[in-house]
């Protein structure tokens, strides 16, 4: 600890006293993100204000050898920001300047606590706006959308944050300040944007803005099953219709919404699918006749007629996941891919498990692409509960790797899912990851215990590996 | 206390609340927030102890609810800061100068009388040849505070208690007069009462009203608030509407059920009185307008109340009043979920940070352009008229209920600015 409290003395010089917090009922406040079944109250928080206090604050902490993590507003779902109680997290929440909107370049450059929507609010008036639209954009930060490659309904049209991000200021594990871009090299770019923190700390982002579109279409269509909400997901998709986004709920988390924000979702049914499409007037009108022709199966039918129709069909399914807090005392947000056709084998072996186990399982997706998103409902103060919906989430996450997906979609791999890794990839695949990693954090320093289920190489505990390591071995990598 | 332990355990530390704080629109930091409010509280629960940081982040809560607005899961923050706010009376000890300052802001706010013998005084202060602003400033922030917002004494208007509808009566409604509304805006109290007889309402305006408890009860005392309550619930016994002009007060009334739940005397008739409270633009736009609307040219930029719009929920019925003026025009305020600073005493017993959301909500105010800022809460007009006199700008402010009054009396643009 006194450690830690020499480091804290040093962090006050940078940043000011005010802008260090020691007190221990204020820094259990930053215990979690929004993941809380993980938690950990940090060492010491402290709030900067500028890229030159982050750098110097990263080289106190190098020289002290002290770990860190960074936190935007703390909304993550896998514990990407889970703090460490001997480090230091360093939160970018006073940091929300947006420094430039240049319509005409379609770009704006924005600090890392920038809310992800305040990009959009910005951009709006010049015709613009910022694609990529997780479900907690209006709080999410644009700093924490990079660590972990954020993705949103949208994404199945329009890509995930990586592909909105044209340039990262970032201060490197070693405190210095260096501007990774898109352009001829390496792309180091693409391997910052999604490193869930670990490759350094983000100072300013470019992002990429996209013209509103002309026309925006939105359907609400609700079905008695799930199985038929499926067939009309395929159906879209094999017609060549490219939609902005496909989202699907299931009747549990339809309940959960209808009774969070009253969203009017058609009474009785078994799953809804919110279809959008958006862009030139023209092309939207014909396919949206065509996509409601293969919505045929639906009891029921709804088009927003206006954007204030839109925006409650989109609250409904925006608030799902907190909204299941009314359904539920406690819940576990999962996150699994699968490629869209096995979209009803999985959903019914995810019924099956729910029904064997005594679980009850809310499912909320991105069907477009594939992106699971169920909710396992558990009450914590039941005896045994929390565990057994921990199992029920295991074996969903089992479920997308047995048929061919991946153990997470958008929320990232963080603490919680550190474990699955090994079930998706090999050891010589997990010591290559870390390769990069140990490049950019030698000392291992950057939001250790993230992503890998054990330290190698460059590891967290230096000196827990024994013998050498095959990529070494093989003449393929060096240990720095 | 269990009902608190379930009410902490609704939070699924999401954040959707962060945004739209007040006080993290400030500082940005996690325990000035809802949620860091939450887990703070969540820690009391559990038997940490009440610290003064702990207290300071309880008291920096301007108690706006928009947390209320933005939080899916329903978590009933404004029931928790409400108790958490009673412990910190009950528990902590304060000092003296901070104990003396709230005894004198409670003897003297929920009493209309008090508060009426205030105004010689100010007025022969205002006339003092030098400006004892600084000095106060140095002596007590509040005190100055008081200074600064206190508006121009206004002639006092005497209502009657009993004011006959205009034409065939619809309905028979009281009137809460308020404290701070009753005597520093004479003029929101007789406009609400032509416009509710215009639209044919008698109304019922009880003598001994006194406070509805809003401020006692938005600040830890219970007790306190509890007394007001039930002398409001007397005083209207016998009408089976009230109506109220000031968003705080509203809100309150609205909340007597869950104060005097515990209390097997009161507690049925504390509901039905609740049941029976409306907002003024709430009640109008349930009974529908009859009175002819005269034309307004004006151009208005209309401010959400907190305890209008977050805590009872009424933000489109006085836009649509005011949109069903001809000529006239509602601009949106920029931020509109973000208090204004003022929130009850708030603005007196946390100066720096009140005047910091005033400054940003004036700013808002004054880009919209508008002619005149109408806003339905008298704390809201004190705050916001004073930010925008310290960024030299001087913005006539009415009462939706002016403006009503004004259009249906047929009381044109220019002599209506002119009396502002």
């Amino acid at each position: 600890m006194a450690l830690l409290d020499a480091l804290a003395a040093r962090l006050r010089q940078i940043v000011g006293a005010e802008n260090v917090i020691s007190d221990p009922a204020e820094l259990a406040t930053y215990d979690c993100d929004g993941l809380t079944y993980h938690r950990a109250t940090p060492g010491v928080v402290v709030l900067p204000d500028t890229a030159e206090q982050i750098a110097a604050i990263v080289r106190a902490c190098a020289d002290a050898g002290v770990p860190y993590v960074a936190r935007g507003s703390g909304t993550g779902l896998s514990g990407g920001a889970l703090p460490r109680t001997d480090g230091v997290l360093i939160v970018t929440s006073r940091m929300r300047r947006v420094l430039d909107v240049d319509a005409a370049n379609q770009r704006a450059v924005v600090e890392p606590g920038v809310i992800n929507l305040d990009v959009t609010r910005a951009a709006r008036p010049y015709g613009y706006y910022f694609a990529p639209d997780p479900s907690s954009q209006q709080v999410c930060s644009i700093g924490g959308n990079v660590a972990e490659n954020s993705g949103g309904a949208h994404c199945l049209k329009y890509g995930f944050t990586v592909n909105h991000v044209l340039a990262c200021e970032v201060v490197t594990p070693d405190g210095e300040i260096v501007e990774l871009t898109e352009g001829p090299g390496y792309d180091l770019l693409g391997a910052f944007v999604g490193s869930e923190g670990t490759l350094g700390i983000t100072t300013k982002v470019t992002v990429r803005l996209t013209r509103l579109p002309e026309s925006v279409r939105t359907l609400l269509a609700g079905f008695d099953s799930m199985e038929r909400a499926g067939a009309a997901v395929s159906a879209i998709i094999a017609d060549g219709v490219v939609p902005a986004a496909i989202e699907m709920m299931d009747a549990l988390s339809i309940e959960a919404a209808e009774a969070a924000v009253s969203c009017g979702y058609p009474p009785g049914a078994g799953a809804v699918l919110i279809v959008e499409l958006d862009g030139p007037a023209s092309e939207v009108d014909a396919q949206f006749e065509r996509v409601k022709e293969l919505c045929a199966e639906a009891f029921e039918l709804r088009v927003a007629a206006d954007d204030v129709e839109r925006g409650l069909i989109w609250r409904g399914r925006k608030s799902a996941f907190a909204a299941v807090g009314r359904i539920s005392p406690d819940y576990i947000v999962q996150d699994g891919v699968i490629p869209r056709t096995m979209l009803p084998q999985v959903l019914a072996r995810i019924d099956a498990i729910s029904r064997e186990r005594g679980v009850r399982v809310a499912n909320v997706f991105h069907a477009g692409d594939g992106n699971l998103h169920p909710l396992v409902l558990f009450d914590g103060s039941e005896a045994g509960a929390g565990e057994r919906a921990e199992e029920v989430s295991g074996r969903i996450i089992d479920l997308c790797i047995e048929h061919g997906g991946s153990i997470t979609g958008e929320h990232g791999v963080g603490i919680d899912k550190a474990k699955h890794m090994p079930r998706m990839f090999t050891g010589e695949d997990l010591d290559t990851m870390q390769m990069v990693r140990c490049a950019f954090d030698p000392a291992g320093l950057c939001n250790p215990g993230k992503i890998y289920p054990t330290p190698r190489l460059c590891g967290e505990v230096p000196g827990r590996r024994r013998g050498v390591h095959p990529l070494v071995e093989s003449g393929k990598a060096d240990l720095f | 206390m269990e009902e608190f332990r379930e009410l902490l355990d609704d939070c699924v530390h999401c954040g959707f609340c962060l945004p739209t704080c007040p006080t993290y629109a400030l500082w940005g930091e996690e325990m000035d927030s809802p949620r860091g409010r939450i887990h703070l509280m969540d820690q009391l629960e559990r038997g940490g102890p009440l610290t003064d940081s702990t207290v300071e982040h309880v008291d920096r809560c301007l108690g706006c609810m928009a947390c209320v607005t933005a939080c899916p899961s329903g978590v009933r923050y404004d029931r928790l800061i409400e108790l958490t706010r009673a412990r910190v009376e009950e528990d902590h000890p304060r000092s003296r100068g901070e104990r003396l300052l709230r005894e004198m802001i409670f003897a003297v706010f929920p009493y209309p009388r008090r508060l009426r013998a205030l105004r010689g005084p100010l007025r022969a202060y205002r006339r003092l040849p030098v400006d004892l602003g600084p000095l106060l400033e140095r002596v007590s922030p509040t005190l100055a505070a008081m200074e600064r917002l206190a508006p121009p004494a206004a002639r006092h208007v005497r209502l009657p208690e009993r004011v006959a509808a205009r034409g065939e009566r619809r309905a028979v409604v009281g009137m809460l007069t308020g404290c701070v509304q009753r005597e520093f805006f004479p003029g929101v109290n007789a406009a609400t009462a032509r416009v509710l007889a215009m639209e044919g309402c008698d109304v019922v305006i009880p003598k001994g009203q006194g406070c509805c408890g809003a401020l006692s009860l938005h600040s830890g005392r219970a007790e306190e608030a509890k007394a007001f309550a039930r002398e409001v619930i007397e005083a209207f016994a016998d009408v089976d509407v009230v109506v109220v002009n000031a968003a705080g007060c509203g809100s309150a009334m609205k909340d007597y059920g869950a104060v005097l739940a515990g209390d097997p005397e009161w507690a049925g008739r504390a509901a039905a009185l609740s049941a029976r409270t409306r907002d003024l633009a709430e009640f109008l736009a349930e009974l529908g307008p009859r009175a002819t609307r005269h034309p307004l040219d004006l151009t208005v930029a209309y401010h959400d109340a907190c305890h209008l719009a977050h805590a009872q929920g009424v933000r489109a019925q006085p836009r649509r009043l005011l949109g069903d003026i001809p000529g006239l025009e509602v601009r949106e305020v920029a931020e509109p979920e973000l208090c204004c600073g003022s929130a009850g005493v708030y603005n007196l017993l946390q100066p720096e940070a009140a005047g910091e959301l005033g400054d940003r909500k004036a700013a808002n105010v004054a880009a919209t352009g508008a002619d005149l800022l109408v806003a339905a809460n008298p704390g809201c007009t004190l705050q916001i008229t004073t930010a925008l006199r310290r960024r030299g700008r001087e913005l006539p402010v009415a009462h939706t209920a002016e403006v009503l009054d004004a259009s249906i009396r047929g009381i044109g643009k220019e002599s209506f600015l002119s009396r502002r």
